[in-house]
């Protein structure tokens, strides 16, 4: 074992399940997936505005070509996944339930580039082009959230960033792709940091990986000399990659209540996000594909994979050999997180990290029984909220009740419905008064 | 490829579940939490057997079926389902620890108006499991002390108190276990009556009786007769009259290590009520050692070691935040050292948590924690 030269860190709270899943497919190497003949790919892929359309239907179309653009500063371009015509401009089940707008792309099974920007040297060129190069790449918080980063890359200059922290967490169970990655790509994760770096004017560049990772922490700190960038390990538990959690264990900074990491002096990213960074300014590559993890107890067999946006999960599941026949969830993201589906004809966004595929056995099941004020929720919500309490105003509709015990603060973890013996359906009861106080407040 | 024979399945649309994350949980119940309970209170109930006999197990059997039979009746009448309510086990819970709360002496009607008043009284009027305000268990006991103190005094004797004066009697020695009967009840074990028909006196109610009966402020000299290092051996193992669960420390305590273990209860109750009992009965001991008995004395008798490890850590009745619990917790010890101290009661454990429960939704409001990331609001000028 290597000599310890990483600080350690965690947060106060979270949940830790006995059995993490990710020994399912923590050792598969990421495989690239084949061609397929047609992606349907959601032009909505980022939080803020949706892109606008620059091709039509019929138009030929290359790899990595740009067929939307930013509509606004907090929007981000989208470009085809591969060469091809685009067949339709439609409406696709979304993962969210409600149908997107989605363009077609038929595939000439050639999968050939168009024409990309230079790669640049990133040593000596300017923040400002940096930042411009991310923003046409169309780059998002690979995560999760699908923030276009540029604009985290661009706080107000009233908020002085000191520091920036990437995420190499991957608290979800069950979800390996970020692993992987750090395993088999440190070299861009590290490049995609320094570069973020650069353009932030920070000096501190953390890069926090859980300790169940030992192997990518290894694997980066054999690479993270000459980026200066500090490699934290933190405590396996569950929500360790929650942002501003994060930062309190790598920076002890606490992001104030209802405020961003900026506030904090800190922007953080994803590590799938720094690959993405490295390509867009080193080959000059948009985003157009991700590593995701198909994985679970009901899938044949569940490893790391590389998907081109726009890839319906049928297919991807294909790939993983296929179910058993006992399948009652699919899942896109993670297990305490993600949202189930109804449609196979889903596809892949930037932002999807994983499809877990789950028999009856492992799937929670919730009742509306009485709380025993065991106070366990309590023990286990990373923001220190009172959920038992919560959950027992929701129930009796006291909204501004639950607003006044900071129900907005909740960042629907799922740590007090994942630890409650009783099994009350916590979580919906949070989205529910959220939703509820929104509209009070219109 | 030709060799492909087996089929690729997929999920069918028709099977899958949509519903809100978290999509995994714990494998933990409600039902899991109560077995584990009972789990932890078998030292207690084996000590209660092996002391004071068969009574002591047919106490227990009638507390706990009679607390189902209580909440089975209620659920029929309340038109509540009836296997909904009793799979949780927690009228299990309430009926053993209710034995707990008994004399072996105790006849079979007095467990069944006591298993009404925990389950009736103490749980179901208010909604139910998680809704009752008092520790069920707690609200029976003191509910029988008041309606029928006398049966509700009854000590029995432990066999082994009986043999140990009849061997002293015999040897013409002096023992301890004799300080617990009354003069007649040691002329009855010396003629060898049935164990069934003698009472005695509990540790407490010995120091009760010595303070009413002493011309000064009691003596530390009528205490020392049952407060002494050798008797303390006594109270540790249970070789002391009580109620059936209260009498043997070690018994508790390895029941408490084990619901500390399976972490089903805030250690800071009991190692805070406990704390507080000894630091108070301690001071006064010190400077008043005539007022009452040492903080050794006190944490060994009186089902203290039952209230704290036991009653006081019920989930529905304690506080939920950590701080919450060390105010509830030296509450407890407050009144219940009072109670020992100043009050008519030989015992005051069960009033303490009695009191402290009406208060926990109080601690609970002010007893908060700060939201992560919440800043101090500061106080503007009027």
């Amino acid at each position: 074992m290597s000599t310890k030269n990483y600080s350690t860190g965690t947060f106060q709270g979270g949940i830790h399940p006995s059995y993490d899943g990710k020994d399912l497919s923590k050792d598969s190497v990421v495989a690239v997936a084949p061609l397929y003949e047609k992606y349907e790919v959601a032009l909505q892929q980022n939080i803020g505005k949706a892109p606008k359309l620059i091709v039509a239907v019929g138009d030929d179309v290359k790899k990595g070509q740009k067929i939307a653009e930013a509509d606004g500063f907090v929007s981000v371009p989208l470009h085809s996944p591969t060469s091809g015509v685009v067949e339709a401009i439609t409406q696709i089940p979304g993962p969210m339930g409600a149908p997107v707008n989605a363009v077609v792309i038929k595939s000439d099974m050639r999968d050939e580039w168009g024409e990309l920007p230079e790669g640049l040297d990133w040593h000596n060129a300017d923040a400002a082009t940096l930042k411009q190069r991310i923003a046409d790449a169309g780059i998002v918080g690979m995560g999760g959230a699908a923030f276009p980063s540029v604009v985290k890359l661009s706080p107000p200059p009233e908020k002085k960033i000191t520091a920036l922290v990437i995420n190499g967490a991957e608290c979800e169970p069950y979800l390996t792709a970020d692993h992987r990655l750090m395993l088999e790509s440190p070299e861009r994760v590290l490049t995609g940091a320094a570069i973020m770096g650069k353009i932030l004017g920070v000096e501190n560049i953390y890069i926090g990986v859980e300790l169940n990772k030992k192997d990518a922490i290894d694997m980066l700190l054999a690479h993270a000399e000459k980026y200066n960038i500090k490699i934290v390990g933190l405590k396996v538990q569950y929500p360790q990659g929650a942002e501003k959690q994060l930062i309190y264990a790598v920076t002890d900074r606490k992001v104030p209540a209802g405020g961003l990491p900026m506030d904090a002096g800190v922007v953080v990213q994803n590590t799938a996000t720094c690959a993405a960074v490295a390509d867009a300014v080193i080959e000059g590559k948009p985003l157009i594909d991700r590593v995701t993890t198909i994985t679970g107890e009901a899938v044949k067999n569940p490893g790391n994979w590389r998907l081109k946006i726009g890839t319906p999960i049928r297919e991807a599941i294909k790939l993983a050999g296929g179910t058993t026949d006992d399948v009652r969830k699919v899942i896109l993201g993670g297990p305490m997180m993600g949202f189930a589906q109804k449609s196979l004809d889903v596809t892949i966004q930037k932002n999807s990290s994983g499809i877990l595929i789950f028999p009856e056995s492992k799937i929670a099941q919730y009742q509306s029984s009485p709380c025993i004020r065991c106070g366990r929720c309590l023990q286990g919500c990373p923001m220190k909220l009172n959920p038992a309490l919560l959950g027992r105003l929701i129930e009796n509709e006291k909204f501004e009740l639950a607003r006044d015990n900071h129900v907005m603060d909740c960042m629907e973890c799922g740590s007090c419905a994942f630890i409650c013996p009783a099994h009350r359906p916590l979580v919906q009861h949070m989205r529910r008064a959220k939703a509820e106080i929104r509209n009070m407040k219109k | 490829m030709s060799e492909e024979t087996t089929q690729l399945i997929l999920p069918k649309h028709e099977d899958l579940v949509v519903s809100s994350s978290p999509h995994i949980q714990v494998k933990d119940s409600v039902t899991a939490i109560m077995f584990k309970v009972i789990l932890a209170m078998v030292p207690a109930m084996a000590a209660g057997i092996y002391f004071f006999g068969l009574n002591a197990l047919w106490v227990i059997l009638y507390c706990t079926i009679f607390c189902v039979g209580a909440e089975v009746l209620w659920c029929l009448l309340a038109k509540k389902d009836v296997w909904k309510n009793i799979r949780d086990c927690s009228a299990l819970v309430t009926g053993i620890l209710l034995a707990l709360n008994l004399s072996a002496a105790t006849p079979w009607w007095v467990c069944l108006i006591g298993a009404f008043l925990a389950i009736w009284l103490g749980k179901q009027i208010f909604g139910g499991i998680g809704y009752n305000p008092f520790n069920p268990a707690l609200v029976a006991r003191v509910g029988l002390l008041i309606a029928l103190p006398g049966i509700m005094t009854t000590w029995v004797p432990t066999r082994q108190m009986v043999d140990d004066v009849r061997l002293a009697a015999a040897d013409k020695q002096y023992c301890i276990s004799s300080d617990f009967f009354t003069a007649e009840d040691n002329k009855n074990i010396i003629e060898n009556k049935e164990i069934e028909a003698l009472t005695c006196a509990t540790p407490l109610g010995v120091i009760s009786t010595a303070e009413k009966s002493s011309e000064l402020c009691g003596s530390s000299q009528s205490f020392v007769k049952v407060d002494n290092v050798n008797a303390y051996k006594d109270y540790f193992f249970g070789n002391i009259g009580g109620c059936l669960g209260e009498t043997s420390v070690l018994a508790l305590l390895i029941g408490g290590l084990l619901l500390l273990i399976w972490k089903l209860i805030n250690w800071r109750i009991p190692v805070f009520f406990v704390g507080t009992v000894f630091i108070i009965t301690g001071a006064i001991n010190y400077f008043y050692p005539g007022l009452t008995p040492t903080p050794i004395f006190h944490i060994l008798t009186g089902g203290l070691m039952l209230g704290a490890f036991f009653m006081a850590t019920d989930m529905v009745t304690s506080p939920m935040t950590n701080s919450g619990a060390i105010v509830f917790a030296i509450g407890c010890g407050v009144i219940t050292s009072a109670i020992r101290i100043w009050g008519n009661y030989p015992e005051g454990v069960s009033f303490s948590i009695l009191f402290m429960n009406a208060l926990v939704p109080f601690i609970d409001k002010f007893c908060t924690r700060r939201v992560f990331g919440a800043v101090k609001a500061q106080k503007e000028a009027k």
